[in-house]
């Protein structure tokens, strides 16, 4: 398989921030220009997180034509996963100080630990979940939708309607996942502490790194033979189904990749955080993925980090400067983004520079 | 609580005048009783006080049940504790004569148990059937239906030969079946348990359960029967109220989702900001009823009659303005729609908090519209809710009659089916687009003004109706009001019938579960377009 030279020359660009942030924040002193703060480090740790879910979403949404506004819940469920093996890890450090329950349960007056927490005290066992939990949802979810040939915007509800779902599931005490407040108040990852210079760092150099295979994964998907018939799926179904291929396979295949994707950056924005509460199920949530995507370009890949990465400065640099201008710049930019920049910034510089071979992608709008 | 006071104060002034100080001094020696160490002791005491018929008692019982009844130290007089203004006073417990302010720890209070408490209420309900005051005759008899001995009897049979009120006619009958239920002969109990199956309520239900386990032979077989006519009638109620309820919830989801129905279903257009036109209509309704508040106090409360039609204006200009300045460029391309209407939903969201603030803003309703008609058993229906239902059933017929009927509801017909050839007949195509836009929006600005009646009007009103209005637009079938109108009873049926066994939030984690499997099954909902217009 082989992949074009712009792939290398971003993929390069990605490893280069993962080395050189933590160097110049490490080596260099305080005082320098170029020093890193520890909480820059930290945010942009969860930009990358973001990176990896808009990823997932433009691998259905650019190449596949799906729209899903539910992408949150395999982004959250993920995290309540790590959230959950990270919520082991305090043991009786808690305030109640029991060891063998966190502290909401004892809260609520249980005993014991419900039988679907066994096991997340093994770090493995808690990865294997933020795999599994995610991906074995979108399966069966995309099982039944691909199917019975749900698609376009009647897809798009359905997967709202999930998540929602799900957010109300999430914010019942009964559910045994902390209800309203979630999972917090962590102390350690693997014997490191979360607060430390050093995790931070470490966490970082994840994040880097796993946006960096995604990315790559992606690109192989894309360009492989699979990836041309997705983007057949996207143009023409129809015409895809009648010249013999299964469609349903594809699109469950490459829904069930971008879910575990989406669970992965969950399972990486929530030590980063230090918090996962029902409300990242919210729906505003999801769609917010999907302007993240549509502002760099959809079906770019490229595009999708760059947009997350832009949006998400601009939303920590507004809603501290202004708050109340913050709302009316994200519906603006939906507004603006849908009517002007259809293709994205990455399609629109791309395209507009007549290197649209280059990049291997025909942004259709 | 105070008025119960004072009026018992009046009755026993009235009464010291009347009884002679023998008798009077018998009552105080009984009333000794209470200060009794064992609550068997004191059980008694109240029972010969009640049974006395001194209504002279009913300051001291009344203020035993509160905790005010205390006994003086120094003497061992009985007294009561009443506070003025920050400080305690003693009154004469029979007389009410006041004896001075109270100072601390001079008294100790008489104590009682629950089961004192329950002979308390019934004593007293005996000595108040005879009051003048009906309000208090009513819960008299309320009151004695659990408690009430077989000395009661007597008192509560004279009180209802005397009654004139009906209600409260109603309620010594209740009773008195109760009493003689527990304590009359055999055929009193047998006439009582029949008499006692035309009330249908819980606490009945509950008392001939309890006789059941007790009864034999012929009684057993009676109370069985009226338990069984009680437990089928009451099932009844329980249904009809759920009927309700779901049809009330259901006729909110429908106001929610028609202008939905419009604007999705007939034009195929995406509108994320469809909550935000129910938004605001809320808010329209409150500006009105601000600017009535401001220029026509007099009429005040009937504003909402006005702000149906402001709100229709307002959002449905809006909605043509929409439609001209952002969704034209957008046809033909759902998912973008999609998205572009969501940020317009964002900003109208922080516009509107901008302006109105963050905080929920009070609408009044109209006075016709407050309180509920009561039907037995417990069952209520709200007058704003039957408002409500009664509101949203003429949208619907009038939205119907609107599309088929009238001229402009076939042009719409038209350019819907086919753009092409209503556009060569000379229809202006664009047009219409934004005429039925603004429609869709108008109809969600209706839906904001009944919602204003039962919901916090905020910014964030729209959001909660988004997905349960698309939800029922797409179960319903795209393209069909009347699928609006199925979808939209059938999931407010189904979530207020599960809701009984499953809780509020299971219940509906449980439609929005069904329904996602529903569109799997049939992805074109309940009622799909047939033929060449779904392929439209």
């Amino acid at each position: 398989m082989k992949l074009n030279a712009s792939t290398w020359i971003f993929a390069a660009l990605l490893a280069g921030i993962t080395i050189i942030a933590p160097i110049l924040h490490l080596a260099l002193p305080e005082t320098s220009p170029l020093h890193v703060p520890t909480y820059a480090l930290s945010l942009f740790g969860k930009y990358l997180s973001f990176a990896l879910l808009a990823l997932s979403v433009d691998l259905i949404w650019g190449y596949c034509g799906i729209l899903s506004l539910g992408h949150g819940a395999f982004f959250t469920l993920g995290g309540y996963a790590m959230g959950m093996h990270l919520m082991r890890q305090i043991g009786d450090r808690g305030v109640y100080g029991n060891a063998e329950l966190p502290d909401f349960m004892v809260f609520l007056n249980w005993h014991e630990l419900p039988w679907y927490w066994l096991g997340f005290d093994n770090f493995i066992f808690a990865l294997a979940m933020v795999i599994l939990v995610p991906g074995a949802l979108a399966f069966t979810f995309g099982w039944f939708a691909f199917r019975s040939r749900v698609s376009g915007v009647y897809l798009s509800i359905i997967t709202q309607a999930m998540t929602f779902a799900l957010m109300l599931a999430f914010f019942r005490n009964d559910m045994g996942f902390g209800g309203n407040n979630g999972l917090t108040d962590f102390k350690e990852i693997l014997g490191f502490d979360l607060h430390s210079q050093g995790t931070r760092v470490g966490l970082f150099i994840a994040s880097g790194t796993t946006l960096l295979a995604g990315f790559v994964l992606c690109r192989m998907i894309v360009a492989s033979k699979l990836g041309k018939i997705l983007v057949g799926i996207r143009d023409a179904e129809s015409r895809t189904r009648f010249l013999g291929y299964r469609v349903e396979h594809y699109k469950l295949f490459v829904f069930t990749v971008s879910a575990v994707m989406a669970g992965i950056a969950g399972a990486l924005y929530v030590p980063q955080v230090g918090i996962i509460n029902p409300g990242e199920f919210a729906p505003a949530n999801s769609i917010e993925i999907v302007i993240w995507v549509a502002l760099g370009g959809r079906g770019t890949l490229i595009g999708a980090i760059i947009g997350a990465v832009l949006v998400n400065l601009a939303k920590s640099y507004l809603t501290a400067a202004f708050p109340e201008i913050w709302l009316f710049a994200l519906g603006g930019l939906f507004v603006g983004v849908t009517l002007f920049l259809p293709r994205g910034i990455v399609g629109g510089i791309v395209g507009g520079l007549g290197i649209t071979r280059l990049m291997g992608a025909r942004g259709r709008a | 609580m105070p008025r119960h006071i004072i009026l018992s104060m009046l009755l026993l002034f009235a009464a010291a005048a009347i009884y002679s100080p023998a008798r009077a001094d018998q009552t105080a020696d009984i009333l000794q009783g209470l200060t009794a160490k064992s609550f068997n002791a004191k059980i008694s005491a109240v029972e010969t006080l009640a049974a006395s018929g001194d209504a002279r008692v009913v300051a001291p019982l009344t203020a035993l049940l509160e905790g005010r009844l205390h006994r003086r130290k120094a003497d061992g007089a009985i007294v009561i504790v009443q506070a003025q203004d920050g400080k305690e006073f003693f009154f004469d417990a029979l007389t009410g004569k006041p004896l001075g302010e109270a100072k601390p720890r001079s008294s100790k209070k008489i104590r009682v148990n629950n089961r004192l408490r329950g002979i308390l209420r019934g004593a007293l309900g005996a000595l108040t059937l005879f009051s003048p005051d009906r309000a208090q005759r009513l819960t008299a008899a309320q009151s004695m239906f659990k408690s009430a001995g077989a000395d009661s009897l007597a008192p509560l049979a004279k009180a209802y030969l005397k009654e004139t009120d009906a209600n409260v006619r109603e309620a010594l009958a209740r009773t008195l079946a109760a009493v003689r239920l527990r304590h009359g002969s055999d055929e009193e109990k047998l006439a009582a348990a029949e008499m006692l199956a035309d009330f249908p309520d819980r606490e009945v239900r509950d008392l001939l359960a309890n006789t059941a386990q007790k009864a034999q032979g012929g009684l057993l077989a009676a109370v069985t029967a009226a338990h069984k006519s009680i437990e089928s009638r009451l099932n009844f109620f329980n249904i009809l109220q759920y009927l309700f309820q779901g049809i009330s919830l259901g006729s909110v989801l429908l106001l929610a989702a028609i202008g939905l129905a419009i604007t999705f279903g007939v034009m195929g257009v995406i509108n994320m900001a469809h909550g935000e036109m129910v938004m605001l209509g809320a808010y329209t309704t409150h500006v009105v009823q601000v600017i009535f508040h401001g220029y026509f106090p007099g009429a005040y409360t009937q504003s909402l009659l006005l702000a149906i039609p402001c709100a229709f204006l307002v959002t449905g200009l809006f909605g043509v303005v929409l439609e001209r300045g952002v969704i034209r460029f957008l046809y033909g391309r759902p998912l973008e729609t999609l998205l572009a209407t969501w940020g317009l939903s964002l900003m109208l969201q922080q516009f509107v908090r901008s302006i109105f603030g963050p905080t929920n803003r009070e609408v009044i309703a109209p006075t016709w519209m407050s309180g509920s008609i009561e039907i037995t058993g417990g069952l209520a229906l709200t007058n704003n809710r039957i408002c409500i239902v009664i509101f949203a059933v003429l949208v619907f017929l009038l939205l119907t009659l609107l599309i088929r009927y009238t001229d402009f509801g076939l042009r719409m017909r038209a350019v819907t089916q086919n753009r092409a050839m209503a556009n060569a007949v000379g229809i202006r195509s664009g047009w219409v687009d934004a005429m039925t836009f603004g429609l869709g929006s108008g109809v969600a600005g209706l839906a904001g003004v009944a919602l204003s009646q039962i919901d916090n009007v905020s910014p964030n009103l729209g959001q909660g109706y988004i997905i349960d209005s698309f939800l029922v637009v797409v179960f319903g079938g795209v393209g069909s009001l009347w699928g609006t109108l199925v979808a939209a009873l059938s999931l407010g049926l189904a979530n207020k019938f599960l809701e009984p066994y499953a809780g509020a939030v299971l219940g509906k984690i449980l439609i929005l579960v069904l329904v996602i499997l529903f569109i799997q099954k049939r992805p074109r909902g309940l009622f799909a377009l047939k033929g060449r217009a779904a392929e439209a």
